[in-house]
């Protein structure tokens, strides 16, 4: 009989140097070539805040772990420290916008999402106040398993009134998107990328606008709609399928919400192109199903498939090993392009 | 430390509770049912609030310098709006309009809808965690403004009224006043029953650091002197009045009923909830 504690793969049957172990990837999602910038979050709204006295950085004990600390520790006076108290951060950092202040209020994704949806909700989204929640650990960036992994976070924040919804790719667009949506009016939920983030979109000569989706690359044989760190994985799935003579474009959507529905229908209505949406997301609610509505809705219907995290609670393990498990490594999203070209 | 001062007992208070419970009741007798009870309970904390303890302006609700007064139960928004009429912050016209379509006074108070009505409550165990927010934001300004935030007994059984309580105490917001309306009555039952823990409220703020006060919240005087320590303490520490009303206070034959949560008053009643009233209307 099969032990509930059975594993796919006898762990000790195999040599110790070819265990990966959890903590990989844990400080940084950088490949070992890739270039990385520290903490752009926390630099960025350092920055931000010497000319915006309004800024205040609030966090439920993972201002270490959000970034934060880089900001805590330039503006000392402004760094409101809550504990593990997520209903609370959030409901403070309400008040405090209330009274005036822009606060950026940060934890991981799964405690704002899961635990803190009605504080959100309620005392910041129905209140349209000027708050930032920002969150590290979005989708599958951990390996610590479902406690940690907000695999399901856009699903549960789409619904959301008022929130709008950003999910960056990787280091230039963090920087970029904190003097953004400090600039908008509004609540709004950004996925966050800590530590050393890659830097991938500055050779691509963009600029993150709220609200627009932006073209990457253009090819002929499929489009990817990406957003988050999957961006990064489209364009690297983009050149490895140039190599197989396969011409793939990559449309990067940070903003989840409002989605950027002319482009989107534009790029997708371009005969002849298999449209593929890559999210580090469950493949319910987020970026893919969105996509999917959008096109119906205009009488767009591609080819249509989703590079996207089951709907499962995932395993726990090292990050490089989970995502080729869940099919959103490079290597894993290009083969399935390739099978569904080939089909 | 607070600047503001000690003011004179307002001679009227027990008048100003009084137009507060007929208030209410004429705002209870276009639904014909309510959260009546709880509105004629927490009458006098209210109007030793609004014509004692607190600094606003009513021609301007959203004046910098105002007290702000956060309710958190929305369901108590009857009684809020009795008093914010009975302060002139309210044309007592709308009375009529309590509940109906398009008016300003929904069920459940929401701040989008009402002038000083400043959080939408309803979502219970927001409101002191949003008045520890306001303390902070206040405190960053230098105001010397107090947040009020009005809570219910059955309310502390949300676990984010706790948070907030930590945080308060850990923050020192001696500029939050937090009042507790202890009626022992919530939706399926006694307080007592339903939640418990009621006898150690005001001790289990005082673990969490706060400046607590249990008074009779029917008794005015005792509210006067409990409003005043709470602002006037020399302590650094958030300030609580846990304050023990009875349900439905000032109409005796109201105060009888059984599970009285949402009262239902039939329609030939209201005029004698109403006599009833001012039959105990101080001299």
């Amino acid at each position: 009989m099969r032990s509930k504690y059975e594993r796919p793969v006898s762990l000790l049957s195999r040599p110790s140097g070819q265990r990966l172990t959890t903590s990989a990837m844990i400080a940084s999602l950088a490949g070992p070539d890739q270039r990385t910038r520290p903490a752009p979050f926390g630099h960025a709204l350092a920055a931000l805040a010497e000319t915006r006295p309004e800024i205040v950085g609030l966090t439920a004990d993972l201002g270490k772990y959000t970034d934060l600390h880089i900001f805590a520790k330039a503006h000392p006076d402004r760094f409101y420290q809550m504990g593990m108290s997520e209903q609370l951060l959030m409901c403070a950092a309400a008040g405090m916008a209330q009274e005036g202040f822009m606060p950026f209020a940060t934890t991981y994704a799964v405690f704002a999402a899961r635990r803190a949806y009605d504080f959100i909700c309620l005392a910041i989204a129905e209140a349209n106040l000027n708050v930032k929640v920002v969150c590290a650990l979005p989708g599958l960036t951990t390996g610590y398993g479902p406690s940690h992994q907000a695999t399901e976070d856009i699903a549960i924040f789409r619904g959301m009134p008022n929130l709008t919804i950003i999910d960056p790719c990787d280091a230039l667009e963090i920087e970029q998107a904190v003097p953004a949506i400090a600039a908008h009016q509004g609540p709004v939920y950004m996925r966050l990328l800590r530590g050393n983030v890659p830097l991938v979109l500055d050779g691509y000569g963009y600029q993150f606008e709220l609200g627009k989706a932006k073209l990457l690359r253009d090819g002929n044989d499929v489009l990817i709609v990406s957003s988050g760190l999957m961006t990064m994985r489209a364009l690297e799935t983009a050149d490895q399928l140039r190599a197989d003579h396969v011409d793939a474009g990559v449309l990067h959507v940070s903003t989840i919400k409002p989605l950027d529905e002319d482009t989107i229908i534009r790029a997708a209505a371009k005969p002849g192109r298999l449209v593929v949406v890559a999210e580090n997301h469950s493949r319910i609610g987020g970026l893919g199903e969105a996509v999917a509505a959008t096109l119906m809705r205009a009488g767009v219907t591609p080819a249509f498939r989703q590079v996207a995290l089951p709907d499962e609670f995932l395993d726990a393990g090292a990050l490089p090993t989970l995502h080729d498990r869940y099919g959103i490594s490079t290597a894993a999203m290009t083969a399935s392009i390739q099978r569904w070209l080939a089909a | 430390m607070q600047s503001q001062v000690v003011r004179p007992n307002a001679p009227n208070l027990a008048e100003h509770a009084y137009r507060i419970r007929r208030n209410a009741l004429l705002m209870g007798e276009v639904q014909g049912q309510g959260y009546i009870a709880q509105a004629l309970g927490v009458a006098d904390v209210l109007a030793v609030a609004y014509f004692h303890a607190m600094r606003y302006r009513p021609e301007d609700p959203e004046w910098e310098g105002r007290d702000r007064f956060l309710l958190s139960i929305g369901h108590y928004a009857i009684a809020l709006y009795a008093a914010l009429i009975e302060a002139g912050i309210i044309p007592e016209n709308e009375l009529e309009t309590y509940g109906c379509d398009d008016s300003r006074l929904p069920m459940s108070g929401m701040a989008s809808y009402t002038p000083g009505m400043e959080i939408s409550g309803g979502s219970l165990g927001h409101g002191l965690a949003l008045a520890v927010g306001y303390a902070l934001g206040l405190k960053r300004k230098k105001s010397d403004a107090f947040v009020y935030c009005l809570f219910s007994d059955g309310e502390c059984g949300e676990g984010a009224v706790w948070e907030a309580a930590s945080g308060a105490g850990h923050w020192k917001l001696d500029n939050l006043i937090g009042i507790v309306d202890v009626n022992n009555q919530q939706a399926d039952g006694p307080a007592s029953e339903v939640t418990g823990g009621l006898e150690a409220l005001a001790d289990r703020f005082t673990a969490f650091g706060w400046y607590a006060q249990r008074v009779d919240g029917n008794d005015i005087a005792a509210l006067t002197a409990a409003f005043d320590a709470a602002r006037i303490a020399a302590v650094a520490q958030p300030r609580v009045i846990v304050c023990d009303t009875r349900m439905a206070k000032g109409v005796p034959f109201l105060e009888q009923r059984e599970q009285n949560h949402f009262l239902r008053v039939e329609p030939d009643e209201w005029q004698k909830a109403l006599a009833a009233l001012e039959a105990g209307r101080a001299a």
